[in-house]
């Protein structure tokens, strides 16, 4: 039962369950769409990319408990963070994830925050991908890039 | 083996469940010893690939450690053994669905490839631009995906039968899709997804009646009910091995003799030859023109104890003991609030797919694996049907004949532990 509640920790049932900046973006000037044809789950990323800084981000779609509150954590993490702070959020999220370095202050994860709550996902390989998908869309979105993402 | 070569009688009584003792059979298995996370292996994840009896493991085993060579080529004793034991094993095949024929026993690698091997001999030499293949909503995509291939190649039109809001499908409109233009249906017997029961005998008998041929994909039927495909009258009959207790790689195609002998050879290479010069090459007789190459030698004698295993225990046994639990399954999973069963079809086996309110799939998947639960969530490669219940994806439960009713009960414990994590 530990070991599910290090995968299913509150924080990610509460953001599951009322996720945050949830639907349409308008005046959004970037996005992508992600796709994880294991499970069907698809997301939309809205980014307004403002003088090199997200003013705002939106994500639409739904997906397992993970991948929604990773989509919808991602969006209070990023809001505001000029894009190569934002671009080193993604990189050093899907690193600890992936399985990468501990954080920089000594503890696993420690320096992602909020986010070091998705360290227990780690350790259920075949759901890393439901917590990466929003991450790897936002990257998309942010380098405008025109193939939508998948996790295959 | 006297039950061989008999036609389904459809008075035959079913043998009485009570002689099915589900504990002895759970010892043939080994895997089923296992724990999972430390507790018991409830695996119910059959629809996707069954798991293996002694019977079937031991085949290997003396196979590879007794009389393992190549077939029909050496004078050698150990070549001759060889080629009978896989010989055999047709024959078991061909007893196991009746055909008339072992010559119409086409050894592939499974359904998969089954499909294709008809899709791209049979539908590529017959189809011409504007010609229809028609297919159902409810088809797994190794009975969609190869059609819509030769529809390509060929500029032939893929048309499709939908089904309604319990999984059934609609005969109705059936007959009205199947028309001059249709040059060869395909049918799914058993819905990897749905569970449905579709009346493949009675669909042979309309598309006879306009003269165009069928062939049933049958991998999700074969471990669970008896199949006579001379009864069916198909055309075509394409099963898995490793859905039958059998291995992975292996399968049979079968095929009426006539529409073997008139369809061009699939691969080319060794075995499916009668002469090979630069200027001109003889084709072998079918089967053995469709099956280029050393084959899965192994897996054939493999798939032939499996045959044998389930012939041995009966499949009216097995079906009398699968539809109980089954019924008790289907009726539990009812009673939990919030879970919907997808596919309510009148006439179901073995697979129970579902969704819970305010639960993803996936989330029901990892929950249930640490309770040492094995189900199948996602669109079970069967994405329209999926859609077609405007859902992105179920979990499925899905039966064999180990299942037990304690299991059943583990699943819907299982299911009440899946609320308690996600709330």
């Amino acid at each position: 039962m530990s070991d599910l509640r290090d995968l299913y920790q509150e924080v990610i049932i509460d953001h599951s369950r009322h996720p945050r900046n949830r639907g349409k973006l308008e005046g959004a000037n970037r996005s992508a769409e992600g796709y994880n044809p294991l499970c069907g789950d698809r997301f939309t990323i809205q980014l307004l990319v403002e003088g090199g800084i997200v003013r705002d981000i939106r994500f639409e779609g739904s997906g397992c408990a993970i991948a929604t509150a990773s989509a919808s954590m991602m969006t209070e993490d990023l809001k505001g963070r000029p894009e190569g702070e934002a671009e080193e959020r993604y990189r050093r999220f899907r690193e600890v994830l992936t399985g990468g370095p501990a954080g920089g202050d000594g503890e696993e994860g420690g320096d992602l925050g909020k986010l070091a709550v998705f360290t227990g996902v780690r350790e259920f390989p075949v759901r890393v991908k439901c917590a990466t998908l929003p991450w790897h869309t936002f990257e998309a979105a942010l380098r405008e890039k025109k193939d939508p993402v998948t996790t295959e | 083996m006297s039950a061989h070569g008999v036609p389904a009688a459809p008075a035959r009584a079913p043998s009485s469940g009570a002689a099915f003792d589900v504990a002895k059979v759970r010892e043939d298995f080994p895997i089923l010893k296992m724990r999972v996370h430390g507790k018991p292996l409830v695996y119910l994840d059959n629809a996707a690939s069954t798991q293996k009896p002694y019977a079937v493991i031991d085949a290997y085993n003396v196979f590879y450690s007794g009389c393992y060579s190549n077939i029909h080529r050496g004078v050698y004793h150990l070549s001759e053994t060889a080629t009978r034991a896989y010989e055999d094993a047709r024959e078991k095949a061909r007893a196991f669905i009746n055909a008339a024929r072992v010559e119409e026993i086409v050894f592939v690698r499974g359904t998969t490839e089954g499909i294709n091997l008809v899709a791209q001999t049979f539908g590529r030499s017959r189809l011409r631009a504007g010609d229809e293949v028609l297919i159902t909503w409810m088809e797994h995509h190794s009975n969609i995906v190869p059609w819509q291939m030769v529809c390509e190649a060929t500029g032939a039109v893929l048309r499709v039968v939908p089904i309604d809001d319990r999984g059934d499908l609609m005969m109705d409109e059936f007959e009205k899709l199947i028309g001059p233009r249709t040059k060869i249906v395909g049918v799914v017997h058993v819905s990897n997804a749905l569970g449905t029961v579709n009346p493949v005998k009675e669909i042979v008998r309309l598309a006879h009646a306009r003269g165009v041929p069928v062939l049933i994909d049958g991998a999700q039927a074969v471990a669970h009910t008896m199949v006579d495909v001379r009864d069916l009258d198909c055309d075509f009959y394409v099963f898995s091995g490793h859905k039958l207790f059998g291995p992975t790689g292996i399968g049979v195609l079968y095929g009426k003799k006539k529409l073997l002998d008139e369809m061009p050879p699939y691969q080319g290479g060794g075995d499916m030859i009668r002469s090979v010069t630069f200027e001109k090459t003889t084709y072998n007789e079918a089967p053995y023109r469709f099956e280029a190459g050393t084959p899965n030698i192994a897996g054939a004698i493999g798939l032939g104890a499996a045959i044998d295993y389930v012939e041995g225990i009966g499949r009216d046994t097995i079906e009398a003991y699968e539809r109980g639990v089954f019924a008790r399954a289907a009726e539990a999973l009812e009673e939990i609030p919030g879970l919907r069963l997808i596919g309510t079809a009148r006439e179901r086996t073995s697979v129970l797919s579902f969704v819970m309110d305010g639960v993803h799939p996936h989330d029901i998947g990892t929950i249930l694996d640490r309770e040492g639960i094995a189900v199948r969530t996602g669109h079970h490669c069967a994405q329209p049907v999926v859609d077609r219940f405007g859902v992105a994806a179920t979990a499925r439960a899905s039966l064999a004949l180990y299942n037990t009713n304690e299991e059943v009960d583990a699943l819907v414990r299982g299911l009440g532990k899946v609320r308690e994590v996600l709330s």
